[in-house]
């Protein structure tokens, strides 16, 4: 049963030796001359300023954790697109009901301000 | 085909590492990170037996458990945010005002 | 199913159907609210709490499924609604004015508590492990975020924090206990669990490690020994407005599921679930008092005692394999939960009334029994209430906690549990030196006590401790409307 894998395993193994060995040939037979414009990170693009770590202003994470909030919840409308048709007026309902509710969340979060970006 | 048991199997482990990550762990973003495990491998075990029972209602039950999680994520990272800003830490051990 | 059946269905639930729509049209309509009239939105709650309240009691006696098995109409359903829907009400009561003079009042407040009685009603009525699931979230998310509502106050912070890791933790144990009783008999509905079991060929290692599993999440949820770390910490850190309605409702909720669970699906593993039980209960009564004794803080000392009074009703649940006790079980368990309900308000009242805030972003006092000294003479109202308060929950009669107590002893002894019962009997005569302990300082030292004069906090110190002494003077009915409430399989 096992012996299924066996052409994934052939796979994972061939594709691995093959980056290996085309790395190990670049490294053993390419020129290399670094010099400190070569090892900035944009190599001919603009000079990195300051730390690479920022603070981040709080105001991403909250619309980050808002996006996630209503991203999700749109996840319920996959299973009812499926089987709408079957589902008729009944389903349409209580999307709309579903909706309504989510539309609740939307407004007050509107209403409080915390889509504004000041 | 992978049997079942592999699956409840994994879906054990990973529950037990989350376990272990509440208890060991003492950031707060990392103990929470371990209960979202907790929950995702019981997300797992709900997928592993609707399969085993070919009845959809454990693939159902798992679009609650995400929405669920998700709305969990949003009142934990305001809270652990809100800590920070006060405390400039979120390690646990340090947030121990309260005592008898 | 059509859409006739889905308004047939939400009309079964009206009463959860109009406090979830009451609850999104105030969250609306508190935004149109200034700030220094959020008094409308705690009124506008409260009117959907007596209507809901009303719609409950008014539809008594309806026994029947809704939404296709997922949620059970029944006597127990109805009673455990009114004792959520009464702290809802005493919760916006000693909220209102403690509010304002702590300067944390939002309208999002009694927002938050309408949706936290919407999933303690639907825990109460549940009848499917993921409905219960579902309807844990929806009481315990607000209930985190009213934990932190006092933020900057580090003390608030730090008890939303403490409880939403360890909620969320208990979470997923109850989650992962669903998935492994799904796993073992291909459902997650009460009835088809127990039909599954008693049928045979179940998986019954999954089953018996599932229903453990759910043990310990909502054992967290209840504050059982050795489930009960976080109650200190969460008790005394949160805004003690929020603090009363969590020790009454969060814990009320997580017995009824415990009891519609265990008794509806798990009776074929009373076997190897009564012994588990009968621990849990033990380790809490003795764990629960004897650390109260040590405690000078009220919030905390009550924090133990709500611990120990987890155990006393758990208690009422360790004979619930015995078909005969059964009834009993769920009876008592009740009827306590209702003694506790009012006890509790009256208590958490008084605590309120001499809570003073240290100004902006500072944390609290007026909390330590020093407070108290001389309560007797300057505020003889308060101090009766809270005295009533605290004879009840020793167990003492006139009250309402004597009566239930008996009946909690009476049902563990006819479920041949003497021991246990012992127990129970010996931990409330060492509860009551720490509970007198209050009554000592009040009547016998002198003091100033710092007394806020707020007319809804008096109302409801005064209200709920009448009612500990007059109901347990008729509590033969009280009872009987409790013995109704007994859990079948519709």
């Amino acid at each position: 049963m096992l012996l299924e894998y066996l052409p994934i395993a052939v796979l994972l193994i061939l594709a691995l030796l093959l980056a290996g060995i085309v790395i190990a040939l670049g490294h053993m037979f390419g020129p290399r001359h670094p010099t400190e414009r070569k090892s900035m990170p944009y190599e001919s693009g603009m000079r990195p300023i300051g730390p690479g770590t920022r603070r981040m202003p709080v105001h991403f994470y909250l619309v980050a954790v808002l996006f996630i909030l209503f991203d999700i919840e749109v996840m319920f409308f996959l299973p009812w697109a499926v089987i709408y048709k079957k589902l008729g007026v009944f389903g349409l309902v209580e999307m709309l009901i579903f909706i309504a509710i989510l539309g609740v969340g939307y407004v007050y979060v509107w209403k409080m301000g915390a889509l504004e970006w000041e | 085909m992978v049997p079942i048991q592999y699956f409840i199997g994994l879906s054990a482990i990973l529950f037990t590492i989350g376990i272990l990550g509440v208890l060991i762990r003492r950031n707060a973003i990392i103990i929470f990170m371990s209960v979202e495990l907790m929950l995702n491998s019981a997300n797992l075990a709900f997928i592993t037996f609707a399969r085993m029972y070919q009845s959809l209602d454990g693939q159902v039950f798992v679009f609650f458990v995400m929405a669920v999680a998700a709305a969990e994520v949003a009142v934990g990272l305001a809270l652990i945010v809100a800590i920070f800003r006060n405390k400039q830490s979120i390690d646990v051990d340090q947030i121990n005002s309260l005592h008898g | 199913m059509s859409l006739n059946d889905l308004l047939v269905n939400l009309n079964l639930i009206m009463p959860i159907t109009i406090l979830t729509a009451w609850a999104c049209v105030l969250l609306l309509v508190d935004l149109f609210i200034p700030k220094e009239r959020k008094g409308i939105t705690a009124l506008l709650a409260a009117l959907g709490l007596l209507v809901a309240l009303a719609l409950v009691i008014s539809r008594a006696g309806v026994a029947t499924s809704a939404f296709n098995g997922m949620i059970m109409i029944d006597g127990f359903a109805t009673f455990m609604s009114v004792i959520f829907l009464f702290s809802g009400l005493a919760g916006i009561a000693v909220a209102y004015d403690y509010l304002i003079r702590s300067g944390i009042e939002r309208g999002e407040y009694y927002v938050l508590l309408l949706f936290s009685i919407v999933g303690m009603m639907l825990m109460a009525a549940a009848a499917d492990l993921i409905m219960v699931f579902l309807a844990l979230e929806l009481l315990s998310i607000p209930l985190y975020v009213l934990a932190g509502i006092a933020v900057p106050r580090p003390d608030s912070e730090e008890a939303a924090l403490k409880y939403f890791l360890l909620g969320a933790f208990a979470s997923g144990f109850f989650l992962y206990g669903t998935a492994l009783v799904y796993g073992a008999t291909g459902s997650t509905a009460l009835t088809e669990i127990v039909s599954a079991t008693t049928s045979g060929g179940v998986n019954l290692s999954f089953l018996v490690i599932g229903a453990g599993l759910i043990l310990v999440g909502l054992g967290f949820k209840v504050a059982v020994v050795p489930f009960h770390m976080w109650t200190p910490d969460v008790y005394q850190g949160a805004p003690s407005s929020v603090t009363a309605f969590m020790a009454v409702g969060a814990k009320a909720a997580g017995f009824a599921a415990l009891l519609r669970i265990f008794v509806l699906a798990f009776p074929p593993l009373a076997m190897d679930l009564t012994p588990v039980l009968w621990a849990l209960a033990a380790f809490t009564m003795i764990i629960g008092n004897v650390i109260a004794i040590a405690q000078r803080n009220i919030k905390r000392m009550l924090a133990y005692s709500s611990i120990a009074h987890a155990g006393y009703i758990m208690m009422a649940l360790v004979p619930y394999g015995q078909g005969n006790v059964a009834a009993d079980t769920v009876a008592s368990a009740l009827f306590y939960l209702l003694a506790y309900m009012l006890t509790s308000f009256a208590a958490w009242a008084v605590v309120i009334a001499l809570e003073h805030n240290m100004g902006e972003g500072r944390d609290t006092d007026g909390l330590s029994l020093e407070d108290y000294s001389g309560l007797g003479q300057k505020q003889p109202a308060l101090a009766a209430a809270m005295t009533v308060a605290m004879l009840s929950f020793i167990g003492i009669p006139p009250t309402l906690g004597f009566v239930g107590k008996f009946y909690l002893l009476r049902t563990v002894i006819e479920g041949g549990f003497p021991g246990l019962a012992l127990i129970g009997l010996l931990t409330s005569l060492v509860s009551a030196y720490y509970y007198l302990r209050v009554v000592v300082y009040m009547y016998m030292r002198d003091g100033e006590p710092v007394v806020r004069r707020e007319p809804w906090l008096y109302f409801t110190a005064l209200a709920t401790a009448v009612g500990v002494v007059v109901l347990s003077i008729f509590s033969e009915p009280l009872f009987n409307w409790a013995s109704q409430a007994v859990l079948k399989l519709i």
